[in-house]
């Protein structure tokens, strides 16, 4: 097993550059000058076999800013524990110093004020460059994708998912499993999927008639490297039916089956493998407890919750790895396999710096080409912003907040309804508004924006429910989004309490009256699961409030009270 | 039994029609089970239940039972309206104890399994199955 010397290599690429830089050491100072490619890249190459980890990357082929959540509550067990850390707590946990690169990179404290001094993060030829140069090191490291690819901009939504299929394909991944991509439509998916260059893995895919494995989806696959036997077995995310629209894909269940992934385990290591590694769309809870249960998996890459830690996390004899979203992060994760044996691990999680990192001009033109027939569409300037935007917290974002507005205000609601989802890209103050930047944050294939009455009570039911999903103290039950955002109304949540008992104080804002649980009240929402949904597109929605707004200032939201945090 | 999948999902549909328990309509759980095993004890070990954590579809949920040696196993959802799902029995040439099929689930609630073992005792294996409206993931 690992010796606590092995582990101790973990190390993050940037927190050692900038040292003892000290509070208050804002501004320019860093990007340019003192961080360089050769220290982002920096790893001295361990054992016999090189893994690098990509997910979540919600079709961001540019680069852009990505604030880290200022709250990220962790229930039960996993109360207070990584990855439901953030700000200086985080930063004390690792020894980050305050306004570092791993600062800016891994939490939100004076974001917009670090993230013009440190510029954008992410793109697709700055990755390709990374994973260029860990292949230089190691020419047969694995790419491995953990899904969640194909969605999230309007290239991606008019491409159906064929912009990034292409530009990922440069990059040659060697494995991936999905989330959104299912939300292309099972059509869609098996289309693309049985023309993939490299293997689409979900050990929990199967056919929803049969419940037996699909047979697109393979379990799991081997490959040779450094003299052992990897085996690589995809996990798909859980819960895709109920998390997103099934009736987009009714052939497909999907599930957890934990059982499965034994009996996968089981039989890879009965094959030879010398090293299970699980590319999960999980989530980081789900990861955990998943490890705790299955025995045999020495290596969790893990998704879906958009976390980036530094270190691995032990459960037993498992690391899991977690690599953040939007193109932000590329993880390293070298192994020593010898005898059959995982012996030894080293990982770095590499921020994608983009100012830093010099892009790789074969993927520049690639993604250039991609968005040519679209770029006067994506760079029409719709408005400005004075306020930092932004989508990551449990319970509210800025951009949440300004949809929210948007939907009050376009759609003439009392309430307005918002997913609690964790992809879309911040925006600093000052900065344009483009129609590309609004599609990052509401991009999807069923985003219409229905308006319809809901009793209080009813709205309540939909409110329990969705916390339920995230505040389950049993990791097997949270689907890993956020709460759901609302305009117009605030509420108390209790975190620690059971379904039903959570939410109280529902408020409707604009009269400073409690919900009556009978009366009925004017809706707006967007991303329903139910076909047949309704209304305009949301990205139209927010475009027309914005072009009214000009200038879009948002204003601290205090409406959601949390006790048990 | 080794069942084919055709065969597997027939027996399912059958099993549901056949032998749900059609007496004592909303009776409680507690009390089928009393009624099956004659008020013996419930074993922790020896009957296994596959069902999701989260139902897909309320309506249509896909579980599981197997009890290796047993002679019958009793499947309830104990916060339906009626809790009675179906009793597999299995003869003397039965090369497995196992079966699968699917049940509506009227909302999240336990789904149990009591297993008659070969030597006459019982036991006892539950799941908890959320049936949520949905929402949206990361």
């Amino acid at each position: 097993m690992i010796s606590r010397r092995d582990f101790l290599q973990v190390s993050m690429a940037a927190s050692a550059l900038v040292g003892a830089s000290g509070f208050g050491n804002w501004g320019r100072l860093a990007a340019q000058q003192s961080l360089t490619q050769d220290q982002l890249l920096e790893f001295d190459t361990f054992g016999n076999i090189s893994i690098i980890h990509v997910t979540d990357i919600h079709a961001q082929l540019k680069p852009i800013y990505f604030r880290e959540p200022s709250i990220n509550l962790g229930v039960g067990a996993n109360r207070g524990q990584v990855p439901h850390i953030t700000g200086a707590d985080f930063r004390k946990a690792y020894g980050i110093a305050d306004g570092s690169p791993s600062a800016y990179a891994l939490t939100y404290d004076d974001f917009s004020s670090l993230a013009k001094g440190y510029g954008r993060v992410g793109g697709l030829d700055r990755m390709s460059t990374v994973i260029n140069a860990i292949r230089a090191d190691r020419p047969d490291a694995l790419l491995l994708d953990g899904g969640d690819t194909w969605h999230g901009s309007m290239t991606c939504y008019k491409t159906e998912g064929q912009d990034m299929v292409n530009v990922m394909n440069a990059l040659k991944p060697d494995a991936m499993t999905f989330h959104w991509e299912f939300t292309l439509g099972s059509d869609r998916v098996n289309e693309i999927v049985e023309g993939l260059p490299f293997a689409a893995l979900g050990q929990n895919i199967f056919d929803a008639e049969w419940d037996e494995p699909a047979e697109l989806f393979k379990p799991y696959k081997f490959f040779d490297r450094g003299g052992a036997k990897v085996a690589v077995i995809g996990q798909a995310f859980p819960y895709m039916p109920i998390a997103n629209p099934g009736w987009m894909f009714p052939e497909y269940s999907f599930g957890i089956r934990d059982e499965n992934m034994q009996a996968m385990v089981d039989e890879v290591r009965e094959a030879g493998a010398d090293v299970v590694v699980c590319l999960s769309h999980n989530g980081f809870d789900v990861d955990k407890k998943m490890a705790s249960v299955v025995t045999g998996i020495d290596v969790i890459l893990s998704g879906h919750t958009h976390d980036a830690l530094p270190e691995p996390v032990l459960v037993g004899k498992t690391h899991i790895i977690a690599s953040g979203s939007n193109g932000k992060f590329v993880s390293r994760v070298d192994l020593d396999v010898r005898d059959g044996q995982m012996m030894g691990l080293k990982h770095k999680l590499i921020p994608i710096f983009s100012d830093v990192i010099a892009p790789d001009p074969v993927v520049t033109k690639l993604i250039d080409e991609q968005r040519a027939p679209y770029k006067a569409e994506l760079e029409e300037v719709i408005g400005q912003t004075d306020s930092l935007l932004y989508r990551r917290g449990n319970f509210n974002g800025t951009w949440d907040d300004l949809i929210c507005d948007a939907l009050l205000s376009e759609r003439e609601a009392d309430i307005a309804m918002s997913p609690g989802v964790r992809w879309g890209p911040s925006l600093v103050p000052g900065d344009d508004i483009t129609r590309e930047d609004i599609w990052n944050v509401t991009s999807m294939s069923y985003g219409a924006a229905y308006r319809t009455e809901m009793t209080g009570e009813f709205i309540k039911v939909i409110l329990e429910d969705v916390a339920d999903n995230i505040f389950n103290p049993d990791p097997y039950y949270q689907q890993g989004g956020d709460m759901v955002r609302i305009g117009g109304m605030g509420y108390r949540i209790d975190i620690t309490k059971p379904q039903g008992e959570r939410i109280t104080e529902m408020t409707l804002l604009k009269t400073g009256e409690a919900i009556d649980p009978a009366k009925s009240y004017v809706v707006a929402g967007w991303a329903s699961v139910n076909e047949g949904t309704e209304g305009p597109q949301i990205w139209d929605v927010v475009e027309n409030h914005i072009k009214k707004m000009g200038t879009v200032t948002v204003s601290p939201n205090n409406s959601v009270k949390v006790v048990g945090a | 039994m080794e069942f084919s999948r055709r065969e597997t999902l027939a027996m399912g549909l059958g099993a549901a029609v056949l032998t749900v328990l059609p007496f004592r309509v909303n009776a409680a759980a507690e009390d089928m089970i009393a009624e099956f095993t004659g008020g013996a004890d419930l074993s922790d070990s020896g009957v296994e239940l596959t069902a999701p954590e989260i139902a897909e579809n309320g309506n249509t949920v896909p579980i599981s039972v197997s009890a290796p040696g047993a002679t019958a196993i009793m499947v309830l959802a104990t916060g339906n309206p009626t809790p009675g799902v179906a009793t597999f029995n299995f003869g003397p040439g039965a090369a497995s104890q196992s079966a699968s099929t699917r049940i509506r689930l009227a909302g999240t609630q336990d789904v149990v399994a009591v297993a008659k073992l070969a030597d006459g005792s019982f036991a006892k294996a539950s799941a908890a199955v959320k049936v949520t409206i949905g929402g949206c993931g990361g």
